[in-house]
C-alpha cells in the first residue's frame, strides 16, 4: 500500500510484483499498460462490444419511441392512448432497458478483468 | 391567493438550503472537495442530487401549463427529460467519469489535447448555462408574483443570492446534499397535494373529460383578463363580455367572436358558459412558460414533435450541469449505477405533473386564457380543495417551486464558474471560484431584467437543441471514435451548435412568421444535429494527421474498468495536487 496519503486507490493484483518481474512471461496486463499491439487488441475488443451493447439498446429506444406519434396522429381516438402512454406506461421500458444495459456493460468489462488477471 | 402560509413555505424552504449547505460547508476543505465532492459520493446521494438538480421550473411548473395549454403531446417534454438519461447512460455516463475531468472543457482538452476545443466548448457551457439560468430565475419571479404580488425581479434576485452563497460558501459538496434534500422536497411537494387534488376529483364524481380536445369549460365561469391579451379563436364563440374587446367598450353584452385573432383589453371580464371551447392566448402578447413555440407546432405539429424528442433524447448528456455531477461518482460503475437510479427518481417525478395538467383542464381552463397556464399547479390546491387545507397544500407546492428554481440554478451556476474560474479568470483556486461564483449569476440576473418575457419553455428548449448539436457529437465522438481531430470537433461544434443558436434566436426575434421556414428554425435539433456529427466527421476525416498522438492511450483510459488502469486517472489527481491550498 503507497505510503503517500493522497493515493486513496489500492492496486489490486493477484499477483505480487516480483513474480512479474522474474518471469519473462508478458502477462496482458503489462501489455495494456505498455500500449503494445496485444494491449490495443484487448481496449478495441472492449469497445466494441460496449457500443454493441449501447447500440442494441438505443435501436430498442428508437423502435419502440419513433413509431408513437405517428400511431397518435393516425389513431381517431389517439388522444387518449397518448395519455396513458406518455403520461405513465412509457416509464417503466426506460428503467428496465438502463437496468439490462448496466448489467451487460459490468458483465463485458468483468470478462476482460477475467481475461487479463488470469495468468 | 392567499400567502398567509405560502410565504413562511418558500422562506422555510430557503432558510433550509442555506442550512444544509451550511452543513457541507465545514466538511469542504479542499479544492477537490469544492469542484467533485472529492468523488466520494455514493450512487444513491448522488442519484437524488442529480434528480434534484435536473428538476428545474419548466418540470415543477411548466410541464403541466404547457398540458393545460397545449394537451397531451407536450407530454413529450417529461418523457423525453427522462429518456435523455437513458442515452447518456448507454453512450456517455461511464468513459465520462473515467476521463477524469472536471468539466466539459476538461474533457475536451483531455481527448483532443488542444487549448482551442477546450475554449470553443468553454463558451458553449457559459451559454448553455447561462440561458438555462434565465428562465429559472424568471420562474422564480413569476411564482413570487403569483403567490404575493411581488414585483416580478424580486423572486429573482432571492433566488440568485441564496444561489451564490450557498455554491460559494460549499462548492459542489455542499449543493450535492442541498440537492439531495431538494429532490425528495419537491417529490413531496407535488406528490401530496396530488393525493388530495385525486381524491377531490373522484369526490366530485372523477368527471373525465379532461383528456377531451379542445379543452371546454365544464361550468359557467367569469373569468377576469388582468394583463391585456390576444387570444386566437378557431371557432366562432359566443361570451358575455363586460370591457373592451378590439378597442371596442361592451358593457355585460352577449356577443358574438368571428374566428381570428381578438384584443381583450385589461380588467375585462368574460363570462363563458358550459361546454364552450377554452380559447387560448396568443404567444406574441404574454412571456409565462407555458407559451412554447406554439405557431410552429400548429403549422409542422409532426415535424415539432420529432424535433423536440431528438432535442431532448440527446440534449442532456451536454448540460452542463448533468455532466459535472458525474465526475462526482468515485468510479466508472457508481456512475453507470447512479444513472439508473436517476432514471427511476425522474421518471416517478414525471408522473405527476401530467396530473396536475389534467385536472388543471378540467378545474382551471380559464389559466389557458388569461396566459397564467404556469400558475396551474400553484392555485389548484385552491381552486378544488379551497379553505385551510387548499391554503396549507398551495404553500407545500409554492416550498416545492421554489426548491426547484434554487436547485437547478444552483447546479447551473457551479458549472459556469467552473468554466469561468478555470478558463476566464486570471489565476485559479477558491478565492477565484467564489468570484466566478458571482459572475456566473450576475450576467443572466441582469439580462433578465433587461429581456423580460423571454418564454421559459423556449429558452429551455433552445439550451436542449444547441446542447444536443454541440456537445452531443464531441462526446459520443470523442468517446467512441478513434480519428476524431481537433479541427473536426471544433469545426462541428460551430456549425451545428452555433446554427442551432442562431435558428431559435431567430424565431425568437419573430423572423420569418409562418411557413416552412419557420418551423425548420423554431425546431432546429431535426437537421442541427445530424449537420455537427456529418461535420465532425468529414473534417476529421480530411485532417488524418492532427489526431492526437496520445489517442489509444486516452481511450484505453476511457472505457477499461478502473482495476486494469491502476486505480485512478494521473491528469485529474495531478491537477488536484496542484489545486490543493
Amino acid at each position: 500500500m503507497p505510503n503517500d496519503p493522497t493515493e486513496r486507490r489500492v492496486v489490486v493484483t493477484g499477483v505480487p510484483r516480483r513474480t512479474r518481474r522474474t518471469s519473462g512471461y508478458h502477462r496482458p496486463r503489462t501489455e495494456i499498460d505498455e500500449q503494445t499491439t496485444l494491449g490495443h487488441t484487448y481496449v478495441r475488443s472492449l469497445m466494441r462490444s460496449q457500443l454493441r451493447a449501447a447500440l442494441a439498446v438505443f435501436a430498442i429506444l428508437v423502435l419502440l419511441v419513433a413509431p408513437l406519434p405517428l400511431v397518435f396522429a393516425a389513431m381517431p381516438d389517439g388522444a387518449g392512448l397518448e395519455w396513458a402512454v406518455l403520461g405513465f406506461g412509457i416509464y417503466p421500458p426506460l428503467v428496465l432497458l438502463a437496468h439490462w444495459h448496466v448489467r451487460r456493460a459490468e458483465r463485458n468489462e468483468q470478462d476482460l478483468v477475467r481475461l487479463v488477471e488470469d495468468r | 391567493m392567499n400567502d398567509t402560509y405560502a410565504v413562511p413555505a418558500v422562506a422555510l424552504v430557503v432558510v433550509a438550503t442555506v442550512f444544509v449547505g451550511a452543513f457541507g460547508l465545514r466538511i469542504s476543505r479542499t479544492t477537490s472537495d469544492f469542484y467533485v465532492a472529492s468523488r466520494t459520493v455514493g450512487p444513491r446521494l448522488n442519484a437524488a442530487a442529480i434528480s434534484g438538480e435536473y428538476l428545474s421550473a419548466a418540470s415543477f411548473l411548466g410541464i403541466a401549463g404547457l398540458v393545460l395549454v397545449q394537451g397531451p403531446d407536450m407530454l413529450w417534454y417529461p418523457v423525453g427529460y427522462t429518456a435523455g438519461y437513458l442515452v447518456l447512460l448507454l453512450f456517455v455516463a461511464a468513459p465520462l467519469r473515467r476521463s477524469g475531468a472536471y468539466t466539459l472543457p476538461d474533457f475536451a482538452e483531455a481527448r483532443l489535447a488542444s487549448k482551442t476545443v477546450r475554449r470553443l466548448a468553454g463558451a458553449f457551457v457559459v451559454g448553455v448555462g447561462w440561458l438555462y439560468l434565465l428562465p429559472q430565475l424568471q420562474g422564480a419571479g413569476l411564482t413570487l408574483n403569483v403567490l404575493t404580488d411581488a414585483p416580478e425581479w424580486l423572486g429573482g434576485v432571492i433566488v440568485a443570492v441564496v444561489v451564490c452563497a450557498t455554491v460559494a460558501a460549499g462548492g459542489m459538496r455542499s449543493i450535492t446534499f442541498v440537492q439531495a434534500f431538494q429532490y425528495w422536497l419537491k417529490l413531496t411537494a407535488l406528490l401530496v397535494p396530488a393525493l388530495f387534488l385525486v381524491l377531490a376529483w373522484q369526490g366530485d364524481g372523477g368527471p373525465r373529460h379532461a383528456f377531451d380536445e379542445p379543452a371546454e369549460f365544464r361550468e359557467q365561469r367569469v373569468v377576469r383578463v388582468d394583463e391585456t391579451v390576444d387570444l386566437k379563436l378557431a371557432s366562432p364563440l359566443t361570451v358575455t363580455v363586460s370591457g373592451t374587446i378590439d378597442g371596442r367598450r361592451h358593457d355585460d353584452r352577449r356577443i358574438d367572436l368571428p374566428v381570428g385573432t381578438h384584443r381583450i383589453d385589461r380588467g375585462t371580464r368574460l363570462t363563458f358558459t358550459k361546454g364552450d371551447t377554452v380559447p387560448v392566448a396568443d404567444r406574441a402578447t404574454n412571456g409565462g412558460m407555458s407559451t412554447s413555440l406554439a405557431a410552429g407546432r400548429e403549422e409542422r405539429p409532426l415535424y415539432a414533435t420529432y424535433g423536440l424528442i431528438l432535442a431532448t433524447f440527446l440534449g442532456t448528456m451536454g448540460l452542463p450541469h448533468v455532466v459535472v455531477r458525474f465526475y462526482t461518482s468515485p468510479h466508472g460503475v457508481a456512475a453507470r449505477r447512479t444513472t439508473v437510479v436517476v432514471l427511476g427518481l425522474i421518471g416517478a417525478f414525471y408522473l405527476l405533473p401530467p396530473v396536475y395538467g389534467a385536472l388543471g383542464r378540467l378545474y382551471a381552463p380559464d389559466l389557458a386564457l388569461t396566459g397564467d397556464a404556469d400558475a396551474a399547479v400553484l392555485l389548484l390546491p385552491d381552486r378544488m380543495i379551497g379553505g385551510l387545507g387548499g391554503d396549507l397544500l398551495g404553500a407545500l407546492v409554492a416550498g416545492g417551486a421554489f426548491a426547484a428554481f434554487l436547485s437547478t440554478a444552483s447546479g447551473l451556476t457551479m458549472a459556469v464558474a467552473g468554466v469561468l474560474t478555470q478558463d476566464v479568470l486570471p489565476a485559479r483556486g477558491v478565492r477565484h471560484f467564489r468570484l466566478g461564483t458571482v459572475l456566473a449569476m450576475a450576467v443572466p440576473l441582469a439580462a433578465s431584467g433587461l429581456v423580460g418575457g423571454l418564454p421559459v419553455a423556449d429558452a429551455v428548449g433552445l439550451a436542449f437543441a444547441v446542447s444536443a448539436s454541440s456537445f452531443c457529437p464531441l462526446l459520443v465522438l470523442g468517446i467512441w471514435w478513434r480519428r476524431l481531430t481537433p479541427p473536426g470537433a471544433a469545426a462541428g461544434m460551430l456549425v451545428g451548435g452555433g446554427s442551432a443558436l442562431l435558428a431559435v434566436a431567430a424565431t425568437m426575434a419573430g423572423y420569418p412568421g409562418t411557413g416552412t421556414l419557420h418551423a425548420l428554425l423554431a425546431w432546429p435539433a431535426l437537421w442541427s444535429v445530424p449537420l455537427a456529427f456529418l461535420t465532425m466527421v468529414l473534417v476529421s476525416l480530411a485532417t488524418p494527421g492532427k489526431v492526437p498522438a496520445e489517442t489509444p492511450a486516452i481511450l484505453a483510459r476511457f472505457h477499461l474498468p478502473e482495476e486494469l488502469v491502476g486505480g485512478r486517472t494521473r491528469a485529474a489527481t495531478k491537477e488536484i495536487e496542484l489545486w490543493r491550498r
